[in-house]
């Protein structure tokens, strides 16, 4: 699967020619988006070309610990990140840490375990950026949920622990929504994937001038490692996160 | 006795919404009474620990409360809420949920019956009832699980004249029964002397 293509500077500044259009219009039909799309276009150059710096030094060294440590960078700050999206959650910042870690480690672990990827720097790094990035998303989705459904649902749960069920008896119809809103989106664009958008992986590789029967296969193991990466992190999150609502004698907080 | 406090105190946000509160509950109907915001909910999930006192003892039966495991304490004293909040199902799958969790045997037709409601409520779906139904359906979910004792927390509060004395026509069977002590709280002086052997003023 070893293909690439040289793309020349004077090309990335040629496609500016389209920011000047979408400015343009923004401008003519007063969409007020100009000075946004100047920051966006701004600091999609600064981050990406960092970024192609910094995985270049990776690759150059090839240090499997150095992918390693970048990997843990990304799981820190993907749960800082998701914090935001759960703020009704209570000390939200642990589960994610740990979900995103498990989900990073165990589809990546696997991946390699079954000789699907080389554990190379080439391979960890763009894989496990995709792979912690949508458990991410999910986990903040799926915490979200729970934090709404949560106080949504206070009397109903509190109803059931006074029944006698266990905290995890009462929130389960919580927890049970609150994983499938984390997995549902990727669910659905599985299911549509390459009838109603071509995914971000296979439209590289076809550009980087890859056999189509590569891009197809490729990116079919991506989308069943998300898949994976998507699931045990919104399983975690919330198996860990429900907890924080309740006292150790089965009794609901106080919000 | 059934229940004894002593010195009973509850803060929420910095503020005592209980507050040095004694009390003797009796074995039977006893119903306590007080003006909204006096902490009567506040009182009443103490007593099968859906929330502990910050200050004071609470007995039941002679034993500590707090010595009681919470989850089998609340399958003995069984709270009913103010406002009904059935899992979603059928009447009857409400049931079977509590019974299970108590290890009871259920007999959907006579529980329903001592709810007030006939036996053709067992397979309507809980979406389809009205807020008093709902309400029977919560009383007959407590009493799925043969607690010992019912709390009542307000249980008509939110019903009109009819479903109101439907209510209070099942609590007065109970009553009768004598088979589980009740613990009502109430806003209403004339239901709470309607359906309490004693009444217990709270200030």
């Amino acid at each position: 699967m070893s293909t690439s293509i040289h793309v020349e500077l004077w090309q990335v500044a040629a496609s500016l020619v389209l920011v000047a259009l979408a400015a343009a219009i923004s401008f003519w039909q007063r969409a007020d988006l100009e000075r946004d799309i100047l920051v966006a276009t701004g600091r999609s150059i600064v981050q990406l070309t960092l970024v192609g710096y910094a995985i270049k030094l990776i690759f150059d060294v090839d240090s499997i610990w150095l992918v390693l440590l970048l990997l843990a960078v990304m799981v820190f700050f993907g749960a800082i990140t998701a914090r935001h999206r759960a703020a009704k959650v209570p000390d939200s910042f642990g589960p994610l840490l740990i979900a995103l870690a498990l989900a990073g480690a165990g589809t990546l672990g696997l991946v390699v375990a079954l000789g699907i990827f080389e554990p190379t720097p080439r391979y960890l790094v763009p894989v496990g950026g995709m792979v912690i990035g949508n458990a991410m998303t999910a986990s903040a989705v799926a915490l979200n949920r729970l934090g709404d459904e949560m106080a949504d649902a206070r009397a109903r749960i509190e109803a059931t622990l006074a029944l006698g069920a266990t905290a995890r008896e009462a929130a389960a119809p919580t927890v049970r929504r609150s994983l499938r809103s984390g997995m549902i989106t990727l669910v659905d664009s599985t299911k549509t994937t390459g009838l109603i958008f071509f995914p971000g992986t296979m439209v590289g590789m076809l550009l980087a001038g890859a056999s189509p029967t590569d891009a197809v296969r490729l990116q079919l193991i991506l989308l069943y490692t998300l898949l994976g990466s998507v699931s045990i992190s919104a399983l975690t999150a919330t198996l860990l996160a429900y907890r924080h609502f309740f006292t150790p004698a089965a009794q609901l907080r106080e919000p | 006795m059934l229940f004894e406090l002593r010195e009973v105190g509850v803060d929420r946000g910095g503020r005592a919404v209980l507050d040095a509160f004694s009390a003797s509950v009796p074995e039977g109907s006893t119903a306590i009474v007080g003006p909204s915001g006096v902490g009567k909910s506040t009182l009443l999930r103490l007593l099968n620990r859906l929330a502990d006192p910050d200050r004071g003892e609470i007995e039941f039966r002679g034993r500590l409360l707090r010595h009681y495991e919470p989850l089998a304490l609340r399958r003995q004293v069984s709270l009913v809420p103010q406002l009904p909040a059935l899992l979603e199902g059928t009447v009857e799958s409400n049931l079977r949920y509590a019974a299970e969790l108590a290890g009871e045997e259920l007999d959907v037709e006579a529980t329903l019956a001592r709810a007030g409601l006939d036996s053709s409520f067992a397979e309507r779906d809980v979406g389809q009832l009205s807020v008093g139904e709902q309400q029977r359906a919560m009383l007959a979910r407590a009493l799925a699980q043969r607690p010992a004792v019912l709390l009542l927390d307000e249980p008509t509060s939110a019903l009109d004249h009819a479903a109101r004395d439907r209510i209070e026509a099942a609590l007065a069977e109970l009553r009768r029964e004598q088979e589980v002590s009740i613990v009502l709280v109430s806003h209403d002086p004339e239901q709470a002397r309607r359906l309490g052997d004693q009444v217990l003023e709270m200030p």
